[in-house]
């Protein structure tokens, strides 16, 4: 152990040394490469690390594609349009409900959560191309269903062979009559999922922000990158409606087309997932004057801290006082719950490697069961969600970014609308309540390990390193880590519980992972008679 | 659920709605950790092999290794040579396979990529060390489905590593086709009892239904080995198990070194079963073992018992044509009316198959490849059915139209089982009939007034 450490490591090695350890399996130009990825967090606190850069080939990694980011992520939980995948079936496939973002329909009725739509391509379209078929689709899902929207998804072999799918939905908008917009999302674009989230936010704020002005009554917000995976969304939505604030739209899970295309005359837009819609955040409070704040519901102290925030925002007594009581309120009763819990949680490790932000956020609940992180990693994160945004403009576009368009935005001319005085916005910029992130890394314990898009051998070594007493991560790396004999949390699905936001929901996460952590089965991987001096024959032959 | 879809069919030309098949790729992946000590690598963007990863996860429960050439938009435009050589340097350097089996992805395949030339030209580098194997499979999407997927590879590991080595060996190849790792076990077990030496290939028992023991084995002790494959070449004959899975290998074999391939249905149910023992009994020429003998009359009693739940009820049936194939032969010889009978794949055989089987029984049934779900449901809602059978995406239409529903095929994404229990064999044809009178049994338990509950049943 290193003897330097001026905190005494109860758990796993030294950090630099296993980072040396980790890359000595690897070729030398991939230890190089990855080496940049892999940081211990340093005593100031002051770490750089390299993310978002491509995957190097041949590596066994989490990350997904461009594709996964928009269509899976971003758009495809918008529940009451019809989503239509131009490529071969899979990539539509595998997007088909494996998300849990929930949604319930509106008054309308319409809802198409629970169907896969694809030009499930065949060889004479890759050949002579797709459009033609894509457009007939498109007709037919019009006949069929009559919906109010639909959009078009690119994936790799249909940007290949040369499909337009923005110019097709262009085209059918004005034969049909109803919006009908295409991203260009192919798979190989950019270097993960996140190039994906971009390509969604600029189609959702081209042809849906903006459409319906209907100013809302009283305090209306809406919530940026909460997808409502096992139900988040609506514990959320409880909590601040018990305070008097309603949600104007979500992005995008219990998504609606309607309420999206009237988000711009919200309050104030409070982001959960900052790597999947920043740049949503942002153009919004360009054209029309909505400043946005970094919230965090995961975690009982962190919603509290969400609910001051917005408290502050609003700067209004009464609003104010009743934030005031239901924070009171909901947090005796979230800690009388957890308690048992906690007790049995309490100074155990755990390591994170998941997503854009939920490696982050997840943080913020485990320090309230008391348990201790020891290595964190986003899979498809950029600088600015671990180092926070402060180093945004240091952060230069590479090769595999370029060709993600951003959007060129001005103020509406008639629409914008500034919330708050200049001011204002600067006291509550300085105070950090908004326009400010400040990452991951900083709040993590000086010493934990931070590895940016992780690999199954880094992860395996961690594993045998450190054994941290639980792992949370995806469905790909989950059963590797049961396998081991470590309990596994998946926090991109939830192992199919939550909801884990908001203070219902942390008490939820207590639960589950005392059963995860604590539950009676892993107690028989070793089976009694190895855990025993051996017997003696009853019937054995005489040696 | 499901509540946008109407009754009335339009004809459609171009949207897919509700597929019941996926892409050759994945298939291909499956297949591929059928082999021990290999390392399946996907030669595209990396968003498709982690979907293939992450659904055949969430069938197996179990961890699925794979590797991918990651794509970039340059690699999309100028070819992905150079990553496939990264990869395979990487690779060998650090998981050390035996085997790597290359497929390709949709993207791969629009580019052009030779694999071949790469593959040998990487060879030739010494970017793969002496001993160790690549093959590779063509698998695009936009043909066939994840069953050609896996047919491809199944035919790659014929193709790439059979030899003959010296006479016709004492044993028969058996491609057991896109099937559990617990079917592949139980195929074994048949042929283990009556006597017969085979390689079974591909081989997913003790890959993808390994025990938890506390260690994780990147490369679990399952998987048929390459000796075994470069054994086939010698083998006396083969014995294809579906053949949308399954000819394609058996084929190869015959062509390469004249080894008859006898192509049988998959042995699901009873009438399948008798036809694949009878077949292994032509090669031992002698009856099975009185144990088998036992377990098919076990299943006969389990039919006659139960006929009355059975008889005349309408089932409708989806999923990989040689499942549902022999399934639907299976339901009819339950005495059931399998009257929708449906496939994502395409082509034309998967038809002609089951029209034959439901002639005489069901003349009028509804038969389609290449079709989808919404189709499927579509035609339920204009004439409901009493069964629904297949895999975990026709929960919704059960639940839509409250019809008693057995999962069967792949995916099987809400339910364990199918990695442990056969459903092939005799043995698997009891696990098939407790699993359907199960769900026609509750359903009557539910639906009956109080005064008629049965107690006997
Ligand atoms: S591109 Fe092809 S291989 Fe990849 S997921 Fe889509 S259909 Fe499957
Ligand atoms: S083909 Fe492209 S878009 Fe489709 S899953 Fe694969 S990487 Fe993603």
């Amino acid at each position: 152990m290193h003897q330097g450490s001026d905190e005494k490591r109860e758990h796993g090695p030294d950090p630099a040394q296993f980072v040396e350890e980790v890359v000595r399996d690897y070729p030398a130009k991939v230890a190089r490469k990855r080496l940049r990825h892999i940081v211990p967090v340093s005593p100031d606190g002051q770490c750089e690390i390299q993310a978002n850069v491509r995957t190097i080939p041949g590596i066994i990694t989490q990350r997904g594609c461009c594709y996964a980011g928009c269509k899976g992520v971003v758009i495809g939980p918008i529940a009451d349009m019809v989503h239509i995948v131009h490529g071969p079936i899979g990539c539509s496939y595998y997007t088909w409900m494996t998300r849990r973002n929930q949604a319930k329909p509106r008054e309308d009725g319409q809802y198409y959560l629970d169907y896969c739509f694809s030009t499930d391509m065949q060889e004479d379209a890759i050949v002579f191309g797709g459009e033609k078929k894509l457009k007939a689709a498109i007709r037919e899902a019009h006949e069929i269903f009559r919906p109010k929207a639909i959009s078009i998804h690119a994936t790799c072999p249909a940007g290949l062979i040369g499909d337009d799918v923005v110019r097709v939905g262009d085209e059918m908008s004005k034969e049909l009559g109803i919006p009908v917009f295409g991203f260009a999302c192919e798979g190989y674009k950019g270097v993960s999922q996140s190039a994906g989230h971009h390509i969604a936010n600029n189609g959702l704020f081209k042809h849906v922000v903006g459409r319906k002005d209907i100013p809302p009554d009283g305090y209306a917000v809406n919530m940026l990158g909460e997808y409502n995976i096992g139900g988040d969304a609506w514990e959320i939505e409880r909590i601040l409606n018990r305070c008097g604030i309603s949600i104007l739209s979500t992005f995008s899970g219990n998504g609606s087309f309607d309420e999206i295309a009237r988000s711009h005359t919200a309050n104030l837009n409070i982001i959960q997932c900052h790597r999947s819609i920043n740049y949503m955040a942002e153009m919004m409070e360009t054209k029309f004057g909505v400043p946005w704040l970094k919230g965090n519901f995961i975690g009982i102290k962190a919603t509290s801290k969400t609910l001051w925030k917005i408290a502050r925002f609003f700067e209004d007594p009464a609003l104010t006082q009743r934030i005031e009581a239901v924070i009171m309120e909901e947090e005796a009763q979230a800690g009388v719950e957890i308690a048992p819990y906690r007790g049995r949680l309490a100074g155990k490790t755990v390591a994170l490697f998941v997503g854009g932000s939920r490696a982050h956020h997840y943080q913020d609940l485990f320090k309230d069961l008391g348990m201790k992180v020891i290595a964190a990693g986003y899979e498809f994160a950029h600088r600015d969600d671990y180092e926070g945004r402060d180093v945004l403009p240091f952060l230069k576009v590479d090769a595999d970014s370029q060709n993600i368009e951003e959007l060129k935005v001005d103020k509406d001319p008639e629409r914008y609308r500034p919330r708050i005085d200049d001011e204002k916005r600067k006291r509550l910029m300085a105070e950090g309540v908004i326009s400010t992130y400040g990452g991951m890394m900083p709040e993590m314990d000086k010493g934990a390990v931070v590895i940016d898009d992780i690999s199954h051998h880094e992860l395996e070594k961690l594993i045998e390193r450190f054994k941290p007493d639980l792992i949370c991560s995806g469905i790909k790396d989950k059963y590797v880590i049961e396998k081991w004999g470590i309990p596994s949390k998946q926090l991109h699905n939830y192992d199919y519980g939550g909801p884990y936001a908001g203070y219902l929901g942390a008490v939820n996460f207590a639960r589950d992972i005392d059963m995860r952590v604590n539950g009676p089965a892993w107690g028989f991987i070793t089976p009694p008679w190895k855990k025993k001096p051996i017997l003696e024959a009853a019937f054995g032959a005489a040696a | 659920m499901l509540d946008m879809t109407p009754v009335e069919t339009i004809e459609r030309q171009a949207l897919r709605i509700n597929p019941a098949k996926t892409c050759q790729p994945i298939g291909a992946l499956y297949a591929a950790l059928g082999i021990h000590r290999c390392l399946p690598h996907s030669h595209g963007s990396q968003g498709c092999c982690s979907y293939h990863r992450s659904h055949l996860t969430r069938h197996f429960k179990e961890p699925i290794m794979a590797s991918t050439s990651s794509f970039t938009e340059g690699a999309a435009v100028f070819g992905g040579a150079a990553n496939l050589r990264q990869a395979l340097k990487n690779i060998f350097h650090i998981y050390n396979p035996d085997v790597v089996a290359v497929h390709t992805t949709c993207l791969s395949e629009t580019i052009g990529d030779d694999i071949p030339s790469i593959v040998k030209a990487a060879r030739d580098e010494g970017i793969i060390p002496e001993g160790k194997h690549v093959i590779h499979a063509n698998t695009p999407s936009y043909v066939g489905s994840h069953v050609t997927g896996f047919a491809n590879m199944a035919r790659a590991m014929a193709e790439l590593f059979a030899q003959r080595n010296g006479g016709a060996k004492d044993q028969i190849n058996v491609v057991p086709g896109f099937v559990e790792p617990s079917d592949m076990r139980e195929i074994k077990r048949i042929l283990f009892e009556m006597g017969v030496k085979a390689v079974v290939f591909p081989d997913t028992s003790d890959v993808l239904d390994a025990p938890q023991t506390g260690r994780h084995a990147f490369y679990p002790k399952g998987g048929v080995t390459v000796d075994s494959l470069i054994s086939t070449g010698d083998s006396r004959m083969t014995f294809s198990l579906g053949p949308y899975a399954s000819e394609e290998a058996g084929k190869i074999l015959r062509t390469r070194f004249e080894i008859p391939n006898k192509v049988l249905d998959l042995p699901v149910g009873i009438g399948a079963t008798d036809r694949f023992i009878e077949a292994v009994m032509g090669v031992t020429g002698t009856e099975p073992p009185e144990a088998m003998m036992d377990d098919r009359g076990r299943l006969v009693d389990m039919m006659t018992d139960n006929q009355q739940y059975f008889y005349g009820k309408r089932a409708a049936v989806f999923g990989d044509p040689d499942h549902v194939v022999s399934m639907t032969e299976f339901l009819r010889d339950l005495g059931m009316q399998p009257v929708y009978v449906v496939t994502g794949t395409p082509g034309r055989r998967f038809e002609t198959a089951v029209k034959g089987i439901l002639a005489q029984a069901v003349p009028d049934a509804k038969v389609k490849a290449f079709s989808d779900l919404f189709e499927l449901h579509q035609w339920i809602k204009k004439e409901p059915v009493d069964l629904l059978v297949g895999n975990t995406y026709g929960k919704f239409i059960a639940r839509a139209e409250d019809i008693p529903f057995v999962r069967f095929g792949f995916p099987i994404l809400d339910r364990v089982g199918h990695g442990y229990f056969p459903c092939v064999g005799y043995r698997g044809g009891m696990r098939l009939v407790e699993k359907i009178l199960g769900v026609l049994q509750d359903r009557e338990d539910r639906d009956s007034p109080d005064h008629s509950i049965e107690l006997v049943m």
